[in-house]
């Protein structure tokens, strides 16, 4: 059974393995840092959150400091998808920021049926069709 | 002298021993915050009234319609404090009326009511029932109305003030109910109720534990006229303190009602079942998570004074039906800045994040985090102590409102049921203008704009942010009428609501976009600005599953210019847009700057113009996932660049048509996933390289690295590294010593060797 655990990972109970639910591509044992299976690219958040006043005329733009942030970005090595981002000091460590119980996940799942696309309460279509019922 | 304890009670026989003890108990020297009650945040045990009550037949439907009635009652007062409220703070929605048990736990709040307001009364109120209720100088009498806003005794910050009263039932109390406003001026060394400038608690103005100023349900004129007396603005204090006294009154009045229509018992029940309803449904909400532990950081760039790294600090731990969160390892506190928050109101405003962004069905009260326990480090930026100023707690405060949301995500996304969808970052910094002076009528007064209510939405997993849709504490409060306030103040708003383009959290979904806020003042007598933010180095509000943060904000000035002399005379130089004007400098003879976002009190001419933008919310998902129509309709409502639009979501399209090309977008986007590839290394190989073992020797570091129990402070030969269980407070040398020392080393250094 694999449960989504985020938009782009989901843990693969059988093979207790870490998977891209893009591609597939397995990642990493899930009883590991996930990140441990993806690739790692310090971004320039300048290139993200581009300056937008003049530099040479301000030392503030709308634009971080890199010496003050760092961009983290992990992707899948199989498909590029841009699996999480971690904003951060320069140097300091990354967050192993997902560690779960997989044995007590297995038996959490173990009398749920499989997981399906689940039911956002507030999604845009389920509030018309609500409204639609109500409608007089 | 000489003796020790021991000696003194060895010498003690048992009826002196007991004379001693009764001796300290009757003459304490000071009432001081007690530890036993701000330390608690778990709903209390039933009393034995509750207790037989919940154990016997109750009647669902009397239950209903007592929570009915009184939700009406408390949407009527939010409405009544709303409507007669002086403070902006009220006219905008920064209040709540709530009512408690009789042993003083949150029971319900008024549907549009700032959960955090009455979410720390139950410790101001606790505190009366402890220790006035008994005092033979106080005690506690039906029309007793207490009011308070001391955060050490629980509150957010002493901007914001409570009524508090008992409601008396044949002779016992039954319950109590309570008013709170975001009243702003308090009389502290800036003006406008939230001074950056605090160096001790002594300038943070009133500073009032829960006291008695009203008896019959009359306020004490000569009480009031000392609390009027100590701000800048009496009017403000004389007609809030009587507007938070008769919604306090209404709510008696339709308890009552309830009283006798439903009985004594219905009204307990109900109060009391709000409250263990609640509890039982998160404990089975937690169970549906997984068992595991997620860790996430935040940092802070500043403390309004100075640029420093803040480290916020946050492990969550489920277990069954168990959640720990864990901030230790985060700064330690500052015992000269204003930053800092007591654990109490860090507790409320996490909790209140659940009922905001995580469980926004439950009912609203604290019964939602009795289920969870925090560790802190004592003396630290989270867990303040006694004497540490923290009127600007909103600092830390506003990240507790996104960064649990952050972390429960990565917990909820895998449970089976939704309660509301997946939601990143809201805004979580109090832009806004601070103001003092004095008005175009003449009169002194010193508060905020409602623009602190403005913060972008976060992007949820199914749809973009919503723009400038409200404050990240709360989801009812707006941002003001601006002809009401130009009447009222001499603040001119030269661009309003002008949406703050490219200055977004991009993602998959977006989050909502902020806007600009272009001001200068006009007939003051004296006039000045302060506003109270950080995020202007390192972003404030983090994306989520690869969604990008919302950017930094910078300050911009227009000085020494009157803008209206300008716009009378050469009105084309004045761009209503933040970046043309600071990018061009069209006006002549004009000072232009740009700034961090926190800045003390600062006196203003007229015609001088200070721009600032509401910051939006954080990005969800991978920015080449975003449906290349959402790019367009971005483009199409100016939202965002050409460049954005290609260099970020790699969309390709006619420019003038604004014509998607949907193949030649598939190729580029699919060409930007090899070229992440190609350039990403491998996790261990990009750790060994890039990892440092301890923060950047000249970077101000506060907080811990990698390690929590060791927590650093400072930088170059003047760090220090203290242990967990030892943490002390950090004090910071005055910004202004510091820049006279810069200048006396350039100046030594450029004149030497000139004998």
């Amino acid at each position: 059974m694999k449960i989504p655990m985020t938009e782009y990972l989901a843990i693969d109970l059988d093979r207790e393995m870490w998977e891209c639910r893009c591609c597939g591509h397995v990642i990493q044992s899930a009883r590991e840092n996930y990140k441990k299976g993806l690739l790692v690219y310090d971004r320039n958040p300048r290139e993200i959150h581009k300056p937008l006043l003049d530099t040479t005329k301000y030392q503030r733009s709308f634009a971080p400091d890199p010496a003050w942030c760092a961009l983290l970005e992990y992707y899948c090595p199989s498909c590029g998808t841009l699996v999480e981002t971690e904003y951060t000091v320069p140097g300091h460590p990354p967050l192993h920021d997902m560690e779960f119980d997989i044995d007590a996940l297995r038996a959490q799942w173990k009398d749920r049926p499989a997981p399906a696309s689940v039911e956002i309460p507030d999604d845009d279509e389920r509030i018309r069709k609500l409204r639609e019922t109500h409608a007089h | 002298m000489g003796h020790t304890d021991n000696q003194m009670k060895a010498a003690l026989s048992a009826d002196e021993q007991a004379l001693l003890d009764t001796f300290l108990e009757e003459n304490s020297l000071f009432y001081g915050p007690d530890p036993a009650i701000m330390r608690d945040h778990h709903i209390g045990p039933r009393t034995e009234v509750e207790d037989a009550l919940l154990n016997s037949e109750l009647d669902p439907h009397a239950l209903n319609l007592v929570r009915g009635r009184l939700h009406a009652a408390l949407d009527e007062t939010y409405d009544m404090v709303e409507q007669m409220g002086t403070a902006p703070g009220a006219k905008w929605g920064d209040l709540v009326t709530a009512v408690y048990t009789a042993t003083g736990d949150l029971s319900s709040i008024s549907p549009k009511g700032v959960v955090v307001f009455s979410g720390v009364c139950h410790y101001p109120l606790k505190f009366i029932a402890k220790y006035w209720a008994h005092d033979p100088t106080v005690g506690l009498r039906e029309g007793d109305g207490f009011i308070h806003n001391d955060s050490r005794y629980g509150n957010i910050h002493n901007t914001d003030q409570s009524m508090i009263m008992p409601v008396f039932h044949e002779g016992e109390v039954i319950c109590w109910v309570s008013s709170t406003i975001h009243e702003g001026e308090n009389g502290a060394c800036e003006p406008g109720g939230m001074p950056a400038a605090a160096e001790s608690k002594w300038d943070e103005g009133l500073k009032m534990p829960p006291f008695r100023i009203v008896e019959n349900n009359q306020v004490r004129r000569d009480l009031l006229t000392f609390l009027q007396n100590s701000v800048r603005d009496p009017k403000l204090q004389y007609e809030d303190v009587k507007v938070k006294l008769h919604a306090c009154l209404r709510l008696i009045e339709r308890i009552r009602s309830v009283i006798a229509e439903y009985g004594k018992e219905n009204l307990i029940a109900c109060l009391r079942k709000n409250i263990e309803d609640v509890d039982v449904e998160v404990r089975r909400r937690i169970r549906e998570m997984p068992d595991g532990t997620v860790r996430t950081h935040a940092f802070i760039d500043g403390t309004l004074r100075e640029n420093v790294l803040i480290k916020y600090n946050l492990t969550v731990t489920v277990k069954g039906e168990h959640m720990i969160l864990d901030v230790r390892g985060s700064s330690p506190e500052f015992t000269n800045r204003s930053i800092n928050t007591t654990l109490a109101s860090l507790k409320t405003c996490i909790a209140t994040a659940y009922l905001l962004y995580i469980w926004p069905d439950l009912p609203h009260n604290m019964a939602c985090f009795s289920a969870v326990e925090v560790l802190s480090d004592e003396n630290s930026l989270l867990d303040s102590s006694f004497d540490a100023p923290n009127c600007m707690s909103l600092i830390p405060l506003f990240k507790s409102f996104t960064l649990p949301t952050i972390a429960l995500a990565k917990f909820m996304y895998s449970c089976p049921t939704r309660y509301t969808a997946i939601y990143s970052s809201h805004f979580n910094q109090p832009y806004t203008f601070i103001y003092g002076g004095v008005t175009q009528h003449g009169e002194v007064t010193g508060n905020f704009c409602a623009d602190i209510n403005g913060n972008g939405g976060g992007a949820r997993e199914n749809r973009d942010g919503e723009h400038a849709v409200a404050p990240c504490f709360g989801y009812m409060c707006d941002t003001g009428e601006q002809e009401l306030i130009e009447e009222e103040l001499p603040v001119l708003r030269l661009v309003a609501q002008h949406l703050t383009k490219d200055r977004v959290g991009f993602g998959k979904y977006r989050g909502g976009l902020g806007y600009e806020q272009l001001i200068t003042s006009r007939d003051a007598g004296f006039w000045g600005f302060m506003t109270g933010g950080t995020g202007s180095l390192h972003p404030s509000a983090y994306g989520l599953f690869g969604g990008y943060a919302s950017p930094v904000y910078t300050l911009c000035k227009i000085r020494e210019v009157n803008v209206f002399d300008t716009l009378k005379t050469d009105p084309r130089s004045f761009k209503f847009d933040l970046v043309e004007l600071m990018n061009e400098q069209a006006i002549p003879g004009a000072k232009y700057g740009a700034y961090d976002m926190g800045m003390t009190f600062e006196p203003v001419q007229e015609g001088e113009v200070y721009m600032i933008c509401q910051g939006a919310g954080a990005g969800y998902g991978d920015v080449l996932d975003r449906d290349p129509n959402l790019v367009i309709r971005d483009l199409e409502e100016d939202l965002i660049s050409h460049e954005t639009a290609r260099a970020l979501y790699h969309v390709v399209y006619d420019t003038d048509s604004l014509v998607l090309d949907v193949e030649a977008t598939r190729a580029a986007r699919a060409a930007e996933r090899e070229s992440r590839k190609r350039r990403g290394k491998p996790f261990d190989e990009f750790v060994a390289e890039w990892v440092r073992p301890e923060p950047p020797e000249d970077l101000p570091y506060y907080g811990s690295w990698d390690d929590p129990t060791r927590i650093y402070a400072g930088q170059g030969a003047g760090r220090v590294v203290m242990q967990r269980g030892a943490v002390q407070g950090v004090m910071m040398p005055n910004p202004k010593d510091v820049r006279i020392a810069e200048l006396e080393a350039q100046l030594a250094a450029a004149t030497a060797g000139r004998g």
